[in-house]
């Protein structure tokens, strides 16, 4: 086994360890500090298919992030007031039952990453990045000044939603559900990297004018990584409105897209558990300094500019050493 | 909808539009001569912001805020090239991208740190707070059209600079080939910092004159940078003649769609849920004028053909 699988293999078993010792020493904020870290693991991993495979810098995954997250706050809230999501052609009710909820903020926002992949890959480099950006900023307005559910003030859930045999509400099973999403999210990942449209996807990142000459077509392959990408961000987006019972325009701001990405660069682009680590240092360091200083992203600053000037390949990369090829 | 509540919305948009240009402009001329993406100039923003409000708040004088805000926010510029940006200019976009978001992250909270959350006010001058009836009988406010021949003579200003001058001429061969102006021995990584300074004096302008008709605030910087990033993308990303097109396309867009969508609205609803849904569909307008952009040019009106 190569260093880094030990390091995944290592990350794998504090993921079932952590919230297994503070069961056990009856900690549960610890299990919420935990479920928080695993999903936005889970959506950095979605970013990693569009930013460490497709090499595309989307600073708008809050777009999808939120989507799913008000897939969640739309559905429920319909549910709890017994009112109906729409009545005409045909009659749909909101529900409470997460199974439903997670496929509609798949479908949703992959639906949007369709949508703005078709417009942002026109274009690339710069532009690409700026128009993310642009996009994401676009719904975030959009959902504060859209009065119909709850503009900025967002919308609160009053009991969590539910899945068949489970009682969600209980930190630990809902945590064992975030962590069952992310394991599939990091297999389809491991899974995608070894298969001809990864490493297509990987040659178009590397050089696209070969790719054309092969008779694929490069931006086809990226739009649709950027497709998956938005959907596993979605399903993210809906399993955080769903920890908060609560979900508000904050979910799409452009900060929110800047943090994803912080997570899976801090981790270690394009590795597999790069987003885990990331996300899990992310969730630590907020706990940590932020007990101790009010301004404790001074510190988060410093840190990003240590690694973007100083550190190659994340934290991962840092660990494990540098790449071998696989 | 009056003929003299249009003109003032016009004019209103031609204000926002001129002060987006600032912005735009320092944006489009950092990446045309050194190719970075920099997410920190709305920072810069609010240093000239802070910068002015806490001067004037100290000695009372508009102008000398003004002073304060172009110097803080220049110094701060050449500050953080010297220290990060410049190591910077060699690496892919995703880290330049990074890098200036943890900058925006060390302003912020450094800003926080100094000031404190809440909003400081900068109060406009004595002698621009009343209006001025312009021809056509609108009444207007004499700062915002004092704002408009500020940016107009930036405008001006620029493009002296650009094209008449000896710095401009170095700039604009430093966008066409770096390598080829430091043989000839121009310092380039002299005129890098003079260039980042130059663009972060001009985000400290506009956020120090905005700063007058908003509140001067911790994160006010963000939302104007991103819509300087519409800006040159709809103008072309290193054209400052595409920033200014865009900056008023958008300024105007913006502040029109505002009140014309609730009353094209109207004509279909009732005015209670026209005036909401028209807003929500106001505040995406420009975004949606980006789009059609790009799928008519796809690297803007003035850009270089890719």
């Amino acid at each position: 086994m190569s260093r880094e699988s030990w390091l995944n293999t290592a990350l794998l078993l504090a993921l079932v360890a952590v919230p297994g010792w503070a069961l056990w020493a009856d900690e549960p904020f610890t299990i919420t500090l935990a479920t928080r870290a695993v999903i936005f693991a889970l959506a950095a991993v979605g970013l990693n298919i569009a930013l460490g495979m497709g090499g595309l810098v989307s600073l708008g995954h809050a777009v999808f992030f939120g989507i799913g997250g008000y897939a969640m706050g739309i559905l429920a809230s319909h549910a709890q007031t017994y009112t109906a999501l729409m009545e005409w052609p045909f009659v749909i009710e909101g529900t409470k039952s997460m199974p439903v909820i997670w496929l509609v903020a798949v479908a949703a926002s992959s639906c949007a990453a369709l949508v703005i992949g078709l417009l942002s890959l026109r274009t690339s480099g710069v532009y690409f990045i700026m128009i993310t950006l642009a996009f994401g900023q676009m719904m975030y307005f959009f959902a504060i000044s859209w009065p119909a559910y709850g503009g900025e003030d967002g919308l609160s859930i009053y009991v969590r939603n539910g899945f068949p045999g489970l009682n969600t509400l209980v930190p630990i099973q809902f945590y064992g559900i975030c962590l069952v999403w992310l394991c599939i999210a990091l297999l389809l990942y491991a899974r995608l990297m070894r298969s001809p449209f990864g490493l297509a996807l990987n040659a178009a990142r590397q050089v696209p004018a070969r790719v054309r000459a092969v008779g694929l077509d490069p931006r086809r392959l990226q739009l649709v990584a950027l497709v998956i990408s938005g959907g596993i961000t979605g399903l993210a987006g809906a399993l955080f409105a769903d920890l908060n019972r609560f979900v508000s325009p904050s979910m799409l701001s452009w900060q929110m897209s800047g943090e994803i990405m912080v997570f899976v660069i801090i981790g270690g682009v394009a590795r597999l558990f790069g987003p885990v680590a990331g996300a899990g240092f992310y969730v630590l360091l907020e706990h940590l300094l932020g007990g101790v200083s009010e301004f404790w992203q001074i510190f988060l600053g410093l840190f990003l500019l240590a690694v973007v000037l100083f550190g190659k390949g994340g934290l991962v990369g840092m660990i494990a050493g540098r790449r071998g090829n696989g | 909808m009056s003929p003299i509540l249009l003109a003032e919305q016009v004019l209103n948009g031609l204000q926002s539009g001129v002060m987006l240009f600032l912005m735009a402009a320092g944006l489009t001329l950092i990446f045309g001569v050194m190719g970075l993406i920099n997410l920190a100039h709305g920072s810069l923003y609010m240093v000239g912001a802070f910068a002015a409000a806490a001067v004037a708040g100290l000695t009372g004088s508009f102008l000398l805020a003004l002073v304060a805000a172009l110097a803080a926010a220049a110094a701060a510029g050449a500050l953080v090239e010297l220290l990060v940006i410049r190591r910077l200019y060699a690496k892919d976009h995703l880290d330049q991208v990074l890098a200036t978001f943890a900058l925006i992250l060390i302003f912020s909270e450094g800003t926080r740190w100094l000031f404190g959350s809440f909003p400081l006010y900068l109060d406009i001058p004595e002698a621009l707070s009343g209006t001025v009836t312009l021809p056509g009988g609108i009444a207007y406010p004499a700062y915002r059209l004092a704002l408009i021949g500020v940016g107009i003579a930036v405008a001006l200003g620029l493009w002296w600079l650009n094209a008449r001058t000896r710095l401009g001429i170095r700039i604009r061969a430093g966008e066409n080939d770096r390598e080829m102006i430091a043989a000839l021995g121009v310092d380039i990584s002299k005129l890098y910092t003079l260039v980042f300074a130059l663009g972060a004096a001009l985000a400290g302008l506009a956020g120090a004159l905005v700063g007058a008709i908003q509140s001067v605030q911790v994160g006010m910087g963000e939302p104007v940078l991103i819509l300087a990033f519409v800006v040159i993308v709809i103008g072309g990303i290193g054209s400052i003649k595409g920033a200014l097109i865009g900056a008023l396309l958008v300024g105007l867009t913006d502040t029109l769609g505002g009140v014309l969508l609730p009353e094209l609205f109207k004509l279909f609803t009732d005015p209670a849920s026209a005036a909401a849904s028209g807003s929500a569909f106001a505040s995406m307008a420009i975004y949606i004028l980006m789009a059609a952009v790009l799928i008519w040019r796809p690297t803007g009106l003035f850009g270089a053909r890719a």
